[in-house]
């Protein structure tokens, strides 16, 4: 055996259990997922191929669901956005070089590690109408209770409100990238007399768009999967105000054992992640700055 | 570029560089700092002195910010309320978490070796398939795995929870692996293999020993991960014995008359190891997190 057979053998041997992994649980449950999604699957019974069905019913008679990718798309459209804004602004104070750095660092990651289930039954407690921290903090500065969870108005930004709590995880990663910008290109733009606010505009945010770019994508895939918030906090409600896709697909698999139109559902969300991702790589060159490009 | 050894330094702490001389500028910034500060850590505040409250206390409006009364018993009594069971939840979890941090480690070293230091043919194809599936919606798998659980008859077993991991340990862990190793210099490995040691010898003998950090760092994200889990326990375990800490705190919302104090006080101790974790694994957590982020 040559040296380059050796290598194929003994590269596919340690690399198998993720070779079989990706085939056993990735590739295969989706392969098997798309079948599915053409067919009426009632769990106990097999499936049976009822071609676009599922689809044609999913788009045009179900109402909840249009409510769903609503939900789900204001909620990303919101959410995601404040949050790379918050983690940016709370790394460039961070940035600052003042003293006791490593104390705000600790305070701003710390609700980040807390487990999500213990964040959330927190929140909800938080954001009690009638006896949480908030509204009292409200009413004290002169302010009328709101509403949160318990008002179809409300309920949803008080979502992307409590989702900015969790901001210290993307605040770590741009702190990171702030500290990898040369100190050269600050002092060559200063002897040039641009003054701070141009600093800012011309070498840290063309610098930071990277970063940038990275969060933003993988904040859209994960802010698509909504899931935990509405089923621990809301069930969905009020009116069907928290209804996220993610919750109607698992009301739909596990509630009502259609297997067949949560796959369908599954697809759909996966297309969209799909044409979503793919837009936001095609404007990057728009607006993503790489270093590369000047060398 | 700055070297990655500043960049760390710089988050860790930031005496290194220059500061500013503007006092007006530091006073602000000091005042956003504190403001900021307060508004992230006051929910944590609020859980404990939550959970050191009486049921009556936590229903009076304003509340108190400090319990009248600190009712420490409602820590041992929030652990054996009703027909809870949280020592079993407690074990649950952590077995689970054991069975993966082992597969994990095995697997994604192997891998990670593979990826990093062995060239053949597909090697880059399976690598791109492994990070694309960092990005993939987990609901597309999820049916049929639950479909596919349910006919080996695995469900409401921790072997959905637990098996997966030693298939490869998670993309993100495979790739922190491959990192570190393509940074192990090649002569310490190319006289080995003359000497005719095999490859998984090199492996253990040569590559493990130089990589405490970077199976620290799984390990602290892989605990953190299944610790913290939620709707893998929800989707694959249903008899109420088999639950784990993340499900049993739920089990307060379904009660009649929610019980806030027993609930904040669970909650508080499932954050706990999670801080403990964080002090002593802080610059791993970071360094990971940096990871993720930049060099992707």
């Amino acid at each position: 055996m040559n040296s380059r057979m050796r290598n194929t053998v003994q590269g596919y041997l340690f690399i198998s259990p993720v070779v079989l992994g990706l085939l056993i649980f990735t590739i295969g449950p989706m392969l098997t997922s798309f079948y599915m999604s053409f067919t009426k699957f009632p769990l106990l019974r097999a499936p049976e191929w009822i071609g676009l069905r599922n689809y044609v019913v999913m788009f045009t008679s179900d109402k909840n669901f249009w409510q769903a990718c609503k939900v789900t798309l204001i909620y990303a459209g919101t959410s995601v956005p404040l949050g790379l804004v918050g983690a940016f602004v709370l790394a460039i104070l961070l940035n600052q070089r003042v003293k006791g750095i490593a104390f705000f660092r600790t305070s701003f990651y710390m609700p980040a590690i807390v487990p999500a289930i213990a964040s959330l039954i927190l929140w909800g407690w938080l954001m009690n109408r009638d006896y949480g921290l908030i509204n009292a903090i409200l009413v004290r500065l002169g302010f009328s209770k709101f509403s949160f969870f318990a008002e179809p108005e409300t309920a949803l930004a008080s979502m992307v409100m409590m989702s900015l709590w969790g901001v210290g995880a993307g605040m770590i990663i741009y702190l990171a990238g702030l500290q990898g910008i040369p100190e050269s290109l600050y002092e060559a733009g200063k002897l040039d007399g641009a003054n701070e606010l141009q600093l800012f505009r011309s070498i840290t945010v063309p610098m930071m768009t990277p970063t940038i770019f990275f969060n933003l994508v993988m904040g859209l895939i994960a802010a698509s999967q909504t899931f935990m918030n509405a089923f621990v906090l809301t069930s969905g409600g009020p009116l069907k105000s928290t209804y996220f896709y993610n919750l109607m697909l698992y009301e739909r698999a596990f509630n009502w054992t259609q297997m067949g139109m949560a796959s369908a559902m599954a697809w759909f969300l996966l297309f969209v992640v799909l044409v979503l991702t793919l837009l936001v790589f095609r404007s990057s060159a728009l607006w993503v700055f790489y270093e590369a490009e000047v060398k | 570029m700055v070297s990655d050894q500043e960049v760390y330094r710089g988050i860790l702490d930031l005496d290194w560089r220059r500061r500013p001389k503007d006092s007006n500028r530091i006073l602000f910034v000091y005042l956003i700092l504190i403001l900021s500060a307060v508004v992230f850590l006051l929910p944590l505040f609020w859980m404990v002195t939550t959970s050191l409250k009486t049921q009556a206390e936590v229903y009076v409006f304003p509340p108190t910010f400090f319990p009248e009364t600190f009712r420490w018993q409602n820590f041992p009594e929030g652990w054996t309320y009703e027909s809870m069971q949280w020592t079993r939840w407690l074990v649950n979890t952590l077995t689970i978490t054991a069975a993966v941090m082992v597969g994990t480690l095995i697997s994604a070293t192997l891998c990670g070796y593979g990826f990093a230091r062995i060239s053949f043919p597909g090697r880059d194809v399976w690598f791109i398939m492994v990070l694309a599936s960092i990005m993939l919606p987990g609901t597309v798998t999820l049916i049929p795995l639950f479909v596919g659980f349910h006919r080996v008859g695995w469900l409401d077993t921790f072997l959905p929870l637990t098996v997966p991991a030693f298939f490869g340990g998670g993309a993100f862990n495979i790739f922190l692996m491959r990192q570190f190793f393509k940074g192990i210099p090649v002569e310490l490995e190319e006289a080995a293999l003359i000497d005719g040691a095999g490859r998984l010898r090199i492996l253990w003998q040569i590559f493990v020993p130089l990589s405490g950090p970077v199976i620290a760092t799984t390990s602290v994200f892989t605990f953190q991960a299944v610790w913290n889990d939620y709707f893998g326990p929800l989707i694959f375990l249903t008899s109420q014995e088999n639950y784990t800490l993340a499900l049993g705190i739920t089990f307060f919302k379904g009660l009649y008359n929610t019980q806030i104090p027993y609930m904040m006080a669970m909650s508080f101790l499932m954050v706990i190891p999670m801080i403990i974790v964080f002090f002593f694994a802080q610059k791993l957590m970071i360094r990971g997190v940096i990871l993720s982020g930049i060099k992707a």
